[in-house]
């Protein structure tokens, strides 16, 4: 397993989730992961159900065994800060660049400074050592951004690289380069099973194939549990209603005659079915889809309850088993 | 569960029940039809149907008779293909295939940033500068696609089509970013970029060679060009410098423009539809962005509620589904028991059922004992029984699973029900509009009409929260 894991994939398919729960998963006993946020919105904390994360690294989860998690809300704004302090010692500078509003210039419109100030965190963490020269994280997972701007957000130091030729922003995106492009890095994609999310992922994969970029695994999240069966399924289109009728009676629910409760059922209950047969017929095909990647796949089901700690962990769990961690 | 406030019911003037949950309810054809409306701008968080709505807005327009150009931003590759814009050019397509019988026609066009930003430096600098800008690498990192280019490119283009007042109604879909916010944030960001001091800071050294020189130039500008310099390397520096010199006679005109689409979007020709899926972080942002819509005097019409789930059985309750689903396991493990097939008194072994009085009920009861004469007419009685019992128990292991599947969609209906009665609590006054969550996605003309006809329908598709007698 590689020390850095990437967490993708297509807005709202789940990446903070599974990032967190991936997290917690490699937090086997004794190990330690750092879990990394880059987009700024506090979805970490908001999953673990604890306050607004500060810019720095705090234990937020303890996982089974006694691993534990620490996570990380990366601020560019502050990210960027730390770095002229930490090449320039620019203190004072650095509040003037601020006041100019340089700082908001290189954080959210100079390109690719904030991505490489988000980038060049992670991978810091990654190499981090303690005085007996053990890495102080065994993993980082990052919560990272979508499936659209993954390749380049990535590859933002290489771009950088070739923008500053010399000099210590350039030698410092060349390292950070090193460490994305190496065995240490894989990026996994999340998606669902539908077709927008599936053709991003398919797209997102040929790219950071194309930039050279370590893909890893693909994770279908949210699931839905098989209620019918292909039996059933074949049954649905030449059952007699009547008969429905009379099983729904036996079941408890009213009359089978014309009219009668369990009769009044049959209909809407049919066409829930009818629903749920075009769609697994949709799920069906995706997953056929996403077979043909050729990557390992996993896939996590859709907690009806709703996401909390609890299903987190469930989720992490379910990571364990299937062996990604 | 403790009672939600908004889910309340209380009783109105005429005496009909009234729900809370449904305060408003959003009138999509008069929106439409109205002459006065201009624009109208679908936002929301990723991924929740912005696309989508606005396509169908802008076909169900046309085929009520407007001229209308849709502007779409990252459409599903299906969905682009049915609309012909699958290629990128970055002008409006005439859309083909729609009905047009009462003289309406629908444009549609999928923006392409890079090409909008190019479009504007060949429209406002001179060839030879243009040529200076579009080459530059600075420039090229920044129109491919930064946080922000996007969200202002398609204002940009907004501006550009509504100039142009060529169509009736432009409907406006926005980018996919992580927030709704984004799209009213990202502007403002670059614009107070445009006019803040470090601009000037940029373009200093590069007018200090010119005759404006070195007076202009204090001692702490050139201290933080010193230091921007040594961070960023000394030719990013200069090809920053360059961009910025380059530009500076245009930023006036995206400053303008920029102002000028701002009070576009707050004019009373504009309407703004927040769309969101019934979860509960998708209507927390839309709440903020309602909010945020209003302290910027933005023209809010509604909110579509879109990817809801119905049922037609909504009297049955998820636990009376599963109950009754359990019920039926148990009458099969019954028989399997009892071995000898055929030999079931009535199937309504749990007292519960009418069955048993159902003329229409099949005699699945055997004759009981026979003479040995008979064995061989029984054995084949109860081969056929056999098959009749299997069969039967096929159909009841569906009719578990039909009852299972309610049990299911039920659970979700009663949680959107909490998620939409939280955000009507928290924002009464906003018309809501309710769109099933249809079982494929909406990849053709067909399937947008069929969202058309219910975003116009004002039917709630959830049913109200105590439906459930
Ligand atoms: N397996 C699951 N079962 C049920 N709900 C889930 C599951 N995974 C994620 N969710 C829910 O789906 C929503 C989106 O998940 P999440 O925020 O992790 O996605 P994301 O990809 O990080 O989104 P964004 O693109 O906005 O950052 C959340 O409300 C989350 O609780
Ligand atoms: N009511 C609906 N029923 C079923 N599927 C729907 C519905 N509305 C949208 N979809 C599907 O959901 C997916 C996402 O929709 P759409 O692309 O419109 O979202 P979006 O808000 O524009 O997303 P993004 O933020 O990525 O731009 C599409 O595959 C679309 O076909
Ligand atoms: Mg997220
Ligand atoms: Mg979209």
């Amino acid at each position: 397993m590689s020390r850095l894991q990437v967490v993708s994939g297509k807005g709202g398919t789940g990446k903070t989730t599974v990032a967190a729960a991936l997290a917690l998963a490699l937090a086997t006993e004794g190990k330690r992961t750092l879990l990394v946020e880059v987009e700024g919105r506090q979805g970490i904390a908001q999953l673990f159900e604890t306050d607004a994360l500060p810019y720095e690294e705090r234990k937020i989860a303890v996982a089974s065994g006694g691993g534990e998690v620490y996570a990380l809300a990366i601020d560019p704004e502050l990210a960027l800060l730390d770095y002229l302090q930490m090449f320039y010692k620019l203190g004072s500078a650095g509040r003037a660049l601020k006041k100019l509003g340089a700082i908001d210039f290189a954080t959210t419109v100079a390109p690719g400074l904030r991505d490489v100030l988000l980038t060049g965190k992670a991978c810091e963490a990654v190499r981090r050592k303690d005085r007996a020269g053990r890495f102080v994280y065994d993993y980082v997972v990052m919560d990272a951004p979508p499936t659209g701007r993954i390749t380049r957000f990535l590859n933002v130091n290489d771009e950088v690289a070739g923008l500053a030729k010399i000099g210590p922003i350039h030698n410092q995106a060349q390292a950070v380069m090193r460490v994305l492009k190496s065995p240490e890095t894989e990026v996994h994609l999340v998606s669902l099973l539908e077709e927008m999310p599936v053709q991003e992922t398919a797209d997102g994969i040929a790219e950071l194939r194309t930039a050279g970029l370590p893909v890893g695994r693909v994770i279908v999240n949210m699931v839905r549990p098989q209620v019918l069966d292909a039996a059933d399924l074949e049954l649905l289109r030449t059952v007699p209603r009547t008969a429905v009728a009379k099983s729904l009676s036996a079941a408890g629910l009213g009359g089978a005659r014309r009219g009668g409760h369990a009769e009044k059922l049959v209909d809407p209950l049919l066409a829930q079915a009818e629903e749920y047969a075009e769609r697994y017929e949709l799920e069906h095909e995706q997953r056929a889809v996403l077979t043909d990647l050729g990557l390992p796949l996993h896939e996590l089901p859709l907690l009806a309850e709703g996401m909390d700690l609890a299903g987190l962990y469930e989720l992490a769990t379910e990571l364990r088993k299937q062996g990604m961690s | 569960m403790s009672p939600d406030p908004a889910e309340a019911t209380h009783t109105d003037q005429g005496g009909a029940r009234r729900r809370l949950s449904h305060a408003r309810v959003l009138d999509v054809d008069p929106l439409l039809d109205d002459p006065e409306v201009r624009i109208v701008v679908c936002c929301g968080s990723g991924g929740v149907g912005k696309t989508t709505t606005a396509a169908a807005l802008g076909l169900r327009a046309a085929e009520r008779g407007r001229k209308v150009v849709v502007l779409t931003i990252d459409p599903a590759r299906r969905l682009a293909q049915s609309m012909g814009i699958d290629s990128l050019d970055n002008v409006p397509r005439r859309v083909k295939g729609i009905d047009d019988a009462a003289g309406g026609e629908l444009h549609a066009m999928m923006l392409d940033m890079k090409r909008t930003f190019d479009e504007i430096v060949e429209g406002h600098a001179d060839r030879e500068r243009a040529d200076a800008i579009l080459n530059n690498p600075f420039y090229q990192s920044l129109s491919a696609g930064f946080a922000g280019t996007q969200e202002y490119m398609a204002m940009e283009k907004l501006g550009q089509l509504r100039a142009r007042d060529e169509w009736d109604l432009i409907v406006v879909d926005t980018p996919p970013s992580r927030s709704a916010l984004d799209f009213l944030d990202a502007p403002k960001r670059l614009g107070s970029f445009l006019d803040g001091k470090l601009i000037r800071v940029l373009l200093a050294p590069a007018k200090v060679g010119g005759r404006a020189g070195m007076k202009f130039l204090n001692v702490g500008m050139s201290m933080m060009t010193g230091a921007l310099g040594k961070l960023l390397g000394g030719q990013l520096l200069k090809d920053v410098q360059t961009f910025v010199a380059a530009m500076d006679s245009m930023f006036g005109g995206f400053r303008t423009r920029a102002d000028a689409t701002y009070k576009l979007l707050q004019a009373p020709g504009t309407a703004f539809l927040v769309v969101a899926a019934p979860e509960r972080d998708a209507l927390r942002e839309a709440a903020y962005f309602v909010e945020r819509l209003a302290a910027e005097k933005m023209p809010l019409v509604g909110l579509v509620l879109n990817r809801v789930h119905g049922s037609g059985a909504d009297r049955l309750s998820a636990d009376r589904a599963l109950g009754a689903a359990e019920n039926l396991e148990e009458r099969g493990i019954v028989d399997q028991e009892d071995g000898k097939a055929g030999l079931r008194n009535s199937p309504d072994t749990h007292g519960s059922s009418t069955s048993s009085t159902d003329p229409a009920a099949p005699v699945t009861s055997a004759p009981d004992g026979g003479s040995p004469a008979a064995t061989e007419n029984e054995e084949s009685t109860a081969r056929a029984d056999r098959a009749d019992l299997d069969k039967e128990r096929s159909v009841d292991r569906l009719t578990t699973g039909l009852l299972r599947l309610h049990a299911e969609r039920m659970q979700l209906l009663s949680r959107e029900q909490r998620t939409r009665g939280r955000f009507i609590a928290r924002h009464p006054e906003v018309a809501v509009v309710e769109v099933a969550a249809l079982p494929g996605d909406v990849h053709d003309l067909e399937g947008l009409r069929n969202i058309g006809d219910r975003l116009a329908a004002h039917r709630a598709e959830l049913p109200e929260p105590d439906a459930e007698a």
